[in-house]
């Protein structure tokens, strides 16, 4: 009989697979970027890893999630094809935006992401509105909404929160403290008992986990998005985790003292997780071999995507708006 | 053709297109409370007829407002926003820019953005600096905006219908002074296209340029032209600033060979500005004389009644800056 509890082991490796596809697009991301072949920044997701894995495990295809600049990671746990996320980070065709956004605004309508976001919070306002749509439509749908740290100091996170409560909506949101605002420590800008204290103000029912232990994270999120679909209402997820990397791959990261990296290092969500599997039966060969499928995966996506030509300059002209061309000098543009 | 208020007919183009397709709703402050909307009931009863999750009565949440409207209509719905005034939708330019005007372009067209927001412009009595502006200009700068700004009540109900149907999120400017105008509006659809202008008045000797109520306070000073010089003035109200009918702009500049562009907001980096230069490019051989414009000066909206009316651009201004152009 096969073994159906939420932490059975065979669940918690899939859970690993995807964390170390994660892991894997990061690091290649990372590599890509410094040998000149994507053309802007990276916002990497390592080390916060288990929580868009834990979370979005529990989603439906036909759920939608919408993400902040950090998005690779919520994007893959989603079920966004990594070879055209890399495509679509080199600017090649077959990106998953058809080269148009680039990283920061990855997005796969196609499994209900929709869309990675180059403004903090706005990814809020959205969320509730298409949590609306659902509403509207009478659809069996949820939302979630994935936000960090730094976000909670932004006045729609606010309205977004009590928006939600007022309607009664089938959203959920995930605070992913990484404990960095860009550069500052959080908590030195920050006033209040943090993120769930804030959630709670509102009367939404706010919950703690370790964002690093993905058995966790995926247990609690069960449990949450199956409140929310049963038409509990809104719920809030916050997951403490730490920011391996920079705010962005080149960050030299002069802000941190020295060690912490290495030190919170220890703790991160891949390793544990591998701990967690082989403690519970799973074969440590099993476990490697995970891994190593995740790297070589994510191997061929790059070299997919530098075989992918640029796309042709002419399609920069197109879906900018139905109503009136580009100007001046588009195809279609200029004086009649 | 019925007698009745902007604000009626634009009430009753909102209710047609609720009543076509389940898919449209409208969200802002006040919406379903006994004023049915912001001062000049323009959702009086809607909420009777559609309930509360068509007529969504929202908190003083701008952004929000903004961004669900944006969610929504990514999500598959067809939202109108209502924002109350272009000065308070300020507080959501980043939700209309930053993400309205740019979803479809920077994923590559995976989604189509179809909202319309709608913000009232211009002055009233005693508005003063902070209910009182005119911020076209703005979004036509916007790539991704389709912005629209009718002034009579067919124009109104016609373009909100046009609006809601189009993919493309529209800004629907609406000026405050037009509400309680009336007009008549016709008994059929009455769709106006977007990017259609419409000749207020046709003539031969100059061609005076509008849109929203500025558009009437044109037709008045032409109608002063004919009386006091004897000159036919043509008069054309865009109703659609972006994309802007430059075919009927170039056919009536070719015919008069005098072009004055009148608004009401700030002349300084106006839309008056784009059409002066882009018929400058496109029709010089038909200019008799450099094109005129006409504007408000750039300084915040007075108080004050007589400083308020110094302030203003009326028809008399228009006929000063179209005597300039005559003369020339």
């Amino acid at each position: 009989m096969s073994d159906t509890r939420q932490n059975a082991p065979a669940r918690i490796l899939g859970l690993f697979e995807t964390i170390c596809l994660i892991r894997a697009f990061e690091e290649r991301a990372e590599e890509c970027f410094d040998a000149g072949l994507i053309n802007g920044s990276v916002h990497q997701y390592i080390g916060e890893e288990a929580i868009g894995t834990g979370v979005c495990t529990n989603l439906r295809h036909s759920d939608y999630i919408l993400s902040n600049h950090r998005g690779h990671g919520h994007s893959i746990a989603k079920g966004a094809d990594p070879e055209a996320m890399m495509k679509e980070l080199m600017g090649r065709v077959g990106g998953t935006s058809g080269a148009k956004g680039g990283s920061m605004h990855i997005a796969d309508f196609s499994v209900g992401m929709l869309g990675a976001n180059g403004v903090l919070a706005d990814g809020l306002t959205m969320g509730v509105g298409a949590a609306q749509a659902i509403a509207l439509k009478g659809e069996d749908a949820i939302v979630t909404v994935f936000v960090g740290d730094g976000t909670t100091n932004r006045g729609p996170f606010y309205e977004a929160l009590n928006w939600a409560m007022i309607y009664e909506l089938p959203i959920m949101f995930v605070c992913e403290n990484n404990q960095y605002a860009s550069s500052t420590v959080t908590r030195t800008i920050t006033a209040g008992d943090g993120p769930t204290a804030r959630a709670k103000a509102f009367g939404m029912p706010a919950f703690d986990v370790d964002g690093n232990d993905v058995v966790a994270v995926d247990e609690l999120a069960a449990d949450l998005i199956g409140r929310v679909r049963g038409g509990g209402g809104p719920h809030f997820l916050h997951a403490r985790t730490y920011r391996v990397k920079g705010h962005i791959s080149r960050d030299k990261m002069l802000y941190r003292p020295d060690g912490e990296t290495e030190e919170r290092f220890k703790d991160e969500p891949l390793g544990r997780c591998a701990t967690w599997l082989v403690a519970n039966g799973v074969d440590p060969a099993e476990v490697e071999r995970a891994r190593n499928s995740a790297y070589a995966r994510i191997d061929a996506a790059v070299e997919a995507a530098k075989a992918a030509p640029f796309p042709d300059a002419g399609l920069a002209y197109a879906d900018v708006q139905d109503f009136g061309p580009p100007e001046p000098w588009s195809p279609a543009g200029g004086a009649p | 053709m019925t007698e009745m208020t902007f604000a009626d007919a634009v009430r009753e183009g909102l209710a047609e297109e609720m009543r076509r397709d389940p898919l449209v709703w409208a969200l802002g402050e006040d919406l379903s409370t006994a004023h049915g909307g912001t001062s000049a009931n323009q959702y009086l009863g809607l909420i009777d007829e559609f309930g509360p999750k068509r007529i969504v009565n929202t908190p003083i949440s701008e952004n929000t407002i903004m961004g669900a409207a944006v969610g929504a209509a990514v999500a598959g719905t067809r939202p109108v926003a209502d924002l109350r005034m272009a000065d308070f939708a300020m507080c959501a330019v980043d939700e209309l820019v930053n993400q309205a005007a740019k979803i479809r372009y920077m994923f590559g067209g995976q989604a189509r953005v179809p909202l319309v927001v709608r913000q009232a412009i211009g002055m009233r009595k005693g508005g003063a600096a902070q209910h009182s502006q005119s911020t076209e200009a703005w979004y036509v700068h916007t790539p991704g905006l389709v912005v629209v700004a009718p002034a009579t009540p067919a124009d109104g109900r016609g373009l909100l219908k046009s609006a809601i149907r189009a993919d493309d999120p529209v800004v629907y400017m609406e000026h405050k002074d037009l509400w309680m105008a009336s007009g008549e509006v016709p008994d059929d659809e009455g769709l106006v296209p977007i990017g259609q202008a419409r000749t207020l008045r046709t003539g031969t000797d100059l061609t005076i340029v509008s849109w929203s109520k500025m558009a009437l306070l044109a037709d008045e000073a032409a109608q002063t032209l004919a009386d006091e010089d004897g000159v036919s003035a043509e008069v054309i109200d865009l109703r659609t600033l972006w994309p802007w009918d430059r075919k009927a702009v170039y056919a009536s500049v070719r015919k008069t060979g005098r072009l004055l562009v009148a608004q009401e907001s700030v002349q300084v980096g106006g839309f008056g500005a784009e059409i002066a230069t882009d018929v400058t490019e496109h029709c010089p051989d038909a200019l008799a004389t450099h094109v005129r414009r006409i504007g408000a000066p750039r300084m915040p909206v007075p108080y004050a009644e007589p400083m308020e009316n110094e302030f203003r651009v009326t028809p008399a201004r228009i006929v000063a800056k179209a005597r300039e152009s005559l003369g020339a």
